[in-house]
C-alpha cells in the first residue's frame, strides 16, 4: 500500500514583515523621527517627535557568515542590546539599544570579539562586493577574500570619521558588474578575447542567443572541424565577457586575460551634485590573490589623495570634478593613456568642447 | 573522525589582520566535528584555495528549484569534484529578508538552526540585491531547507528572467528625512508581483527598490529598473533657533563655504543674524544641507515619491541610470499605494509585451525613445525628465500645434483643479 507522497506547495507569502522582528523603538516611533546626531564613529544617536531615543551602534561583518558568528553576534544582542539588530546594505550590522548607557560595553564587547566599530558619517564604509571564486559561475577574481584584504588596510578609515565626506567602494568579479557605482571601484577588467573550445559550443551553447549578446556584433557563426561553432573577431572584440556566461566553451578568463581596473567618482546619492557613474583611472593591474597589494597601493593612493585634498563634503567626484583631471593625475601618479579616452556611445559628452584648461 | 583538512595556505592569510575572516568562519565549519555540513565545508576551503592557487572559478550553473516555483535557486556544482567530492553540488537559496533588514535574534537563530541542519551553515548577510543567501545545500536538501525556512515565514527571492528582490532603505523605521512609507511600498509592490518572481517568465530581469529620500540609500536610481525615491513639494522645515545655535558651533564661515555655496541651485542664504533664508521654489531636494544641518532643518510637510526608469549595470549597452518618470506622486492613502500598484503593472506588463530577450528597460526605453515609452504606459510629458531639451534638429514637427495644445489644456486643467480644491477648503 505505497501512498504517493505529495509534495509540500510553497506559502507564497513574499517579503517578510519586518515588524514582528523591528525593535520596539522603531516601531513606536515609526515615521515619527525628529532630528539625529552621531556621538562618535560607529554610533547614531536618533530622538522622535515625542522625545523618545534610540543608539544604534554599528559595526562591520565579514558578510560571508558561519553559524558560529551569526549567533555570537545574536548573544551580544541578547546580553549588551536589546534582541534586535538589522543589516545596512553594506553588511554592516547594527544594535539598537534604548539608553546611552549601554553603548560603551556594547563597543567593548564587539571589539573584543573582532567586529569593527565604525561605518557611519564620513568613514570608510564596508566594501559592496560580489560573490567570486567562491559561488559564482563566471568571476574573474574573488570578492570576500579582495574585500577582507582591503579592509584590513582600511580598518582605521571604518572606524574614524576623518575623510571629507563619505567613501563607498565597490569590487565586482567580471566586467557585468554586480557591483555598484563607487567613490572607488575595483573591477575586473578583461584584456583578452575569449578562448573558444570548439568541441563544446554545438553541444553547451545556444548560438544565435550568444551572437546577440555581443554589444560591438564580433561574434559570427562557423564551421571549424566539421563542427558548427562560433568565432571572434578579434580586431573588433572589447574583451567584455558577455559571451561567456551564456556559453562557457568560450573562456574569457585567464592568467593574461584576467585584470583588475580602478574606476573613482561614481555616487548614487542625490546631495549637492546629481548621482554619477565611476570612471576609469588604472587598469591591467594584477589579479593578485590572496591580498591583491597591487590594486590595495593604488586604492590608498587615491584615498589619501582625496582625504588631503578634498574639501569637507565633496565626495570624491565632486573633489575631481573641481580641482580638473590633470591635477588628479598628476596628485595620484597614474598614467594617463589613451584607454581613458571613451568611444562608446554618448562619448563626446565626456570630451572637454571649451577653452577650460587646468594649467 | 573528522576529515582531514586540506592544506590552505593562501586562504590561511586571509584569517591574518583586523578586519573579520570569512575564511576563519568556514574553518569553524569544516571543523565542526560531528556536524552534517563539515565534510562539505572541508571540500569547499579545498575548492576555493584550488582557485586561489590557479586564479580560476569553478562552479557551473544548472537547474534547481523547489516544487511549485521556477526561481530562487542559484544551482552550483562543481567542475572539480574529483578532488573535492563533498562540495560537488553547492547550491544557493536566495531568501527574501524582513524588509529594511530588521532581525530579532530570535529570528537569526532559527535561520541558523535550519541552515545547520540543511545546509553548510554558510549565511551571507546580504547579496547585492539585497537577498538572504544561504550558500551550499546538496541538491536533495534544497527543498527541505525551503521547507522549514518557509514554515518560518520566508519565501524565496528572484532569480533570472524575473522580478528580483527588492531593497528599501531604514526610513521611517529610523530616519527623519524619510519621506514615505518604504515597508509599506515594499511589501505592497514586490507582493503584488510574486508571479513574476518566483515563475520567470520576462525578457530579463526587472528590479524595483525603495528608498525614503534622495540620500538614495539603497542605490535605487542606478542599480533598478524602477525606482521609488522620497521627497516633498512644499517648502522644507528650517528650526531657525537651530540654524542659529549650529553657526554659532561652527562658525560663519564654515556655514558659508561647507552649507550656503554647497546648494547646487543656490537657494540658501544665512542672513545678518544667523539665521537662513530658503528659496524652496528653486531648492531641487538635493538633501546636502538637511544632511549636514540634521537637528535645523527637515523635509517639508507635502511629501511623496518620484518615479526614475531604467537603472541599470553595464550590459548591454552601458550603464543607465533610471530617467525620471513620474516627478511627483503622494503615497499615503490605500488609494496613492493602489495608484502605485496600478503604474507599476503597467510597466511591468509594457515590459513583459516590448522588450527584447535579455533586454533591461531602460534599454528598450533607448532603443525606442522616450515619448514612445510615455505614450505606452499613459504617462504626459514633463519638463522634469530631462536635463534640457533636445539638441539635435533632426524632427519631424507637423504635428507641433495639437501637441502645444494639449500641454495647454494640460496646464488650464491644473490650474482649474487647484482652484476647486482651495474653494473646497474655504
Amino acid at each position: 500500500m505505497s501512498e504517493a507522497v505529495q509534495p509540500r506547495r510553497p506559502n507564497e507569502t513574499g517579503v517578510m514583515d519586518p515588524f514582528p522582528h523591528m525593535h520596539p523603538l522603531l516601531k513606536k516611533n515609526y515615521g515619527d523621527w525628529k532630528w539625529h546626531d552621531r556621538l562618535r564613529p560607529g554610533v547614531l544617536h536618533h530622538v522622535a517627535h515625542g522625545g523618545d531615543e534610540v543608539w544604534t551602534v554599528r559595526a562591520g561583518t565579514q558578510r560571508q557568515m558561519d553559524v558560529h558568528t551569526i549567533r555570537l553576534l545574536c548573544d551580544i544582542a541578547d546580553e549588551y542590546a536589546e534582541r534586535h539588530v538589522r543589516f545596512t546594505s553594506r553588511s554592516n550590522i547594527e544594535f539598537m539599544v534604548s539608553s546611552e548607557a549601554q553603548v560603551a560595553p556594547l563597543i567593548e564587547k564587539l571589539e573584543a570579539e573582532g567586529f569593527p566599530v565604525g561605518g557611519t558619517g564620513n568613514s570608510v564604509s564596508m566594501i559592496s562586493h560580489t560573490q567570486g571564486w567562491l559561488h559564482c559561475d563566471i568571476p574573474g577574481t574573488d570578492g570576500s577574500g579582495a574585500a577582507k584584504a582591503l579592509m584590513d588596510q582600511l580598518y582605521y578609515e571604518f572606524t574614524h570619521e576623518e575623510m571629507p565626506n563619505r567613501v563607498r567602494i565597490t569590487t565586482s568579479c567580471c566586467q557585468i558588474n554586480c557591483g555598484g557605482q563607487g567613490d572607488i571601484a575595483i573591477n575586473v577588467q578583461y584584456a583578452k578575447p575569449p578562448k573558444i573550445n570548439h568541441d563544446l559550443i554545438a553541444n553547451v551553447c545556444e548560438r544565435p542567443a550568444v551572437i546577440a549578446r555581443c554589444p560591438v556584433a564580433a561574434i559570427r557563426p562557423a564551421m571549424v572541424n566539421g563542427k558548427p561553432s562560433l568565432e571572434v573577431d578579434e580586431k573588433k572584440c572589447i574583451c567584455c565577457g558577455a559571451c561567456y556566461p551564456p556559453c562557457p566553451p568560450m573562456q574569457i578568463n585567464g592568467p593574461d586575460s584576467t585584470k583588475l581596473a580602478i574606476w573613482v567618482g561614481g555616487k548614487h546619492s542625490n546631495a549637492r551634485s546629481k548621482p554619477t557613474f565611476h570612471k576609469l583611472v588604472m587598469a591591467g593591474l594584477p589579479n593578485n590573490p590572496p591580498r591583491w597589494p597591487e590594486v590595495a597601493e593604488v586604492v590608498k593612493t587615491i584615498l589619501y589623495a582625496y582625504k588631503e585634498n578634498a574639501r569637507d563634503w565633496e565626495r570624491m567626484g565632486e573633489w575631481i570634478e573641481r580641482i580638473g583631471w590633470p591635477r588628479f593625475f598628476e596628485l595620484t601618479d597614474l598614467p594617463f593613456t589613451k584607454h581613458h579616452l571613451d568611444d562608446w556611445h554618448g562619448a563626446r559628452a565626456s570630451l572637454n568642447a571649451s577653452a577650460h584648461i587646468h594649467f | 573522525m573528522a576529515k582531514k583538512q586540506h592544506k590552505t595556505d593562501l586562504l590561511d592569510q586571509l584569517e591574518d589582520g583586523p578586519w573579520p575572516s570569512f575564511v576563519t568562519g568556514l574553518k569553524r565549519l569544516a571543523t565542526d566535528e560531528g556536524k552534517p555540513y563539515a565534510g562539505m565545508m572541508t571540500d569547499l576551503l579545498g575548492q576555493l584555495e584550488h582557485s586561489y592557487e590557479t586564479r580560476t572559478g569553478y562552479w557551473k550553473g544548472g537547474t534547481v528549484s523547489v516544487y511549485g516555483y521556477g526561481g530562487g535557486i542559484i544551482p552550483r556544482f562543481s567542475e572539480v569534484a574529483d578532488k573535492f567530492p563533498e562540495s560537488k553540488e553547492f547550491h544557493t537559496l536566495r531568501v527574501q529578508p524582513p524588509a529594511g533588514m530588521h532581525y530579532s535574534t530570535d529570528l537569526l537563530r532559527q535561520m541558523c538552526d535550519i541552515w545547520e541542519r540543511h545546509g553548510s551553515g554558510l549565511i551571507a548577510l546580504h547579496g547585492q540585491s539585497g537577498d538572504i543567501m544561504f550558500q551550499g545545500a546538496t541538491t536533495e536538501n534544497v527543498q527541505k531547507a525551503f521547507d522549514e525556512l518557509n514554515e518560518v515565514g520566508f519565501d524565496l527571492g528572484g532569480a533570472g528572467p524575473a522580478l528580483r528582490t527588492s531593497m528599501s532603505c531604514v526610513g521611517h523605521a529610523r530616519c527623519e528625512q524619510s519621506c514615505y512609507d518604504e515597508v509599506r511600498a515594499h511589501r505592497t509592490i514586490i507582493n503584488n508581483f510574486l508571479d513574476e518572481m518566483h515563475r520567470p517568465a520576462l525578457p530579463y530581469k526587472f528590479k524595483f527598490k525603495f528608498s525614503g529620500c534622495p540620500n538614495d540609500c539603497v542605490n535605487a536610481i542606478h542599480r533598478s529598473d524602477f525606482a521609488v525615491i522620497g521627497t516633498w513639494r512644499d517648502d522644507m522645515q528650517v528650526d531657525q533657533e537651530e540654524v542659529k545655535n549650529y553657526v554659532a558651533k561652527v562658525g560663519r564661515k564654515y556655514m558659508i563655504d561647507h552649507v550656503i555655496a554647497n546648494c547646487p541651485t543656490r537657494s540658501l542664504s544665512l542672513n545678518d543674524d544667523d539665521t537662513m533664508d530658503v528659496d524652496n521654489k528653486n531648492c531641487v531636494r538635493c538633501m546636502h544641507c538637511i544632511n549636514v544641518m540634521t537637528k535645523a532643518l527637515s523635509p517639508g510637510k507635502d511629501r511623496g515619491v518620484t518615479i526614475l526608469i531604467g537603472g541599470k549595470r553595464s550590459l548591454k549597452i552601458g550603464d543607465l541610470m533610471g530617467t525620471v518618470i513620474v516627478p511627483f506622486m503622494r503615497l499615503e492613502t490605500d488609494e496613492d499605494f493602489e495608484k502605485l500598484t496600478e503604474f507599476a503593472e503597467t510597466v511591468i506588463d509594457f515590459f513583459a509585451e516590448n522588450a527584447l530577450e535579455h533586454e533591461r528597460v531602460g534599454e528598450t526605453i533607448d532603443r525606442i525613445g522616450l515619448s514612445n515609452f510615455l505614450e505606452a504606459v499613459g504617462v504626459e510629458v514633463d519638463p522634469n525628465m530631462v536635463n534640457h531639451p533636445r539638441t539635435s534638429s533632426y524632427l519631424r514637427t507637423d504635428d507641433w500645434d495639437e501637441e502645444a495644445q494639449k500641454w495647454f489644456r494640460r496646464k488650464a486643467e491644473k490650474r482649474a483643479a487647484k482652484q476647486a480644491a482651495s474653494q473646497a477648503a474655504e
